[in-house]
């Protein structure tokens, strides 16, 4: 089996409009949770959100391009095109044939069907645009990376909810694990800071009104966030031969389906999977020393992922760190688990450990060490990304240090 | 509208049960209701006498609206639309 490496990455959202600024605001426990800006916005009971501020599309895409793509598409690309740059490859001949490209994606171009079903409902219109179901469709950004970067081989979308990235990247890791591919881009992105995406969530009364605080006792729910977060995935000795800056390697992962409850996560199915991905990497538990939770800062989340830790790592638990950045960049739903994967490189990367902010009381069913409010310098030689769905779907992956 | 009767029907649907099984001392727990049952028995409340509940998953215990028992939330009903009148 080939080791699989990263050599690329790219973000934008709430915490900055590239990885290195989203770092940096990692390293400060910056918060890019705000006051939500769009039309209709006064009618929502819930109105917070990590939202990407001072973006300006039309900057950056053509007439043409605008036209087709939908914000989620937006953010994938500028994300795709800050990775790949970074990774220095160019796709040709057999290279592109073979490299494809994995994204997650839960809402789609939630946008575009919001505005036009407000022009046709509510505005009485009987004619919407061309491009609609182009845009609005959950491949398109896959897509219309694959045309951007001339990649011909295996590429799709995966839709898990809140673990469609990390689903995604785990598909992209076996593709070039397995040997079928040489490079994969992978990673995903959401964008549901819409009246409708927002008022859906409002329904199931598990947003905050103020803020996200992660395993600290009175948290009261998550807060929605937007953007991408794009890798790309090579094989080791293809980026060795190259001379590649290896970012991190992705030793394993795994999944799980708790097959219990639509919306209630369950401790032994994220245990399952946590516990999965390190027999996949061939990791002997006390070797994790950071663990990006999925950590929503609802109730039932925070003391479920909690206690599966506890029992996975057993006394090590009490050791290793865990952290939820959601409090800063806010739940990207189906993009999350890929903007969370950029804390683990920075943890195995600089040896800097993004930190839990909003944390204010300790909660007793959340008894590890979140790193509260400051970030913290530790050497890591392993870390987790860990992402629950609703629906019960769970995939949590492993990295290592670039080797 | 008769609230009491209008709540124990929401309740009673919800639950799949008759209205004669369901009291005011009947907890929602006891009548088999789940959290998301109780999500969606909060909002077939809202629908049915126009109001909003102040009500968050995460906090059960710390709303002002008491869920409790069936009589508890008849009067968190009277007294949102008394202060919705006011």
């Amino acid at each position: 089996m080939k080791r699989v490496v990263i050599t690329g990455a790219g973000t934008i959202n709430a915490l900055g409009h590239d990885v290195d600024s989203t770092l940096e605001a990692m390293r400060e426990g910056r918060c890019g949770i705000r006051q939500l800006e769009f039309r209709d916005v006064e009618r929502l009971a819930v109105q917070i959100g990590a939202q990407v501020k001072g973006f300006s599309p039309d900057t950056l895409f053509n007439r043409q391009q605008m036209s087709l793509y939908d914000r989620f598409t937006q953010f994938t690309l500028i994300a795709a095109r800050e990775a790949i740059a970074q990774s220095g490859l160019e796709f040709s001949g057999n290279m592109a044939a073979r490299s494809g490209v994995i994204l997650g994606n839960s809402g789609g171009g939630m946008t575009t069907l919001d505005e036009n079903y407000r022009s046709v409902y509510e505005e009485g219109k009987n004619r919407v645009h061309p491009f609609v179901v182009p845009k609005l469709m959950n491949n398109a950004a896959a897509s219309h990376v694959s045309m951007e970067f001339n990649l011909k081989g295996p590429s799709f979308t995966v839709a898990s909810a809140c673990a469609s990235s990390n689903h995604a990247m785990a598909q992209a890791f076996q593709m070039v694990h397995g040997g079928a591919s040489p490079v994969m881009i992978t990673g995903g992105s959401e964008s549901m800071l819409c009246f409708g995406g927002v008022k859906a969530w409002e329904g199931l009364r598990v947003m905050s009104k103020d803020a996200c605080r992660p395993f600290s006792a009175n948290r009261n729910g998550m807060v929605q966030g937007e953007g991408a977060g794009i890798f790309v995935f090579e094989e080791y000795e293809h980026a060795k031969a190259r001379g590649a800056t290896i970012l991190a390697e992705v030793a394993g992962f795994a999944m799980s389906s708790d097959a219990a409850d639509i919306v209630m996560p369950s401790k032994q199915g994220a245990a399952r999977a946590i516990k999965g991905a390190l027999d996949d990497a061939k990791i002997n538990a006390d070797q994790v020393g950071y663990i990006n939770a999925h950590g929503t800062g609802t109730a039932a989340n925070d003391k479920t992922e909690c206690a599966a830790v506890a029992d996975v790592f057993g006394t090590h638990a009490d050791r290793l760190m865990i952290s939820s950045t959601k409090s800063m960049h806010g739940h990207l739903i189906g993009g999350t688990g890929a903007v969370e994967l950029l804390a683990c490189i920075m943890a195995l990367r600089d040896g800097i450990i993004a930190p839990t902010i909003g944390y204010q009381e300790p909660d007793p069913e959340c008894a590890l060490d979140v790193v509260p409010n400051e970030a913290r310098e530790a050497r890591v030689d392993v870390a987790l990304s860990n992402a629950f769905a609703f629906g019960g779907l769970n995939a949590v992956l492993a990295l290592k240090r670039a080797p | 509208m008769d609230i009491q009767n209008k709540v124990i029907e929401i309740v009673a649907e919800q639950a799949v049960l008759e209205p004669s099984d369901v009291t005011l001392e009947s907890t929602l727990e006891s009548l088999g209701i789940d959290s998301l049952g109780l999500v969606e028995s909060i909002f077939s409340i809202e629908e049915a006498f126009d109001i909003s509940v102040p009500f968050n998953a995460n906090e059960p215990d710390k709303s002002e609206f008491d869920i409790s028992t069936v009589a508890s939330i008849i009067k968190g009903i009277e007294g949102l639309i008394a202060d919705q009148k006011a």
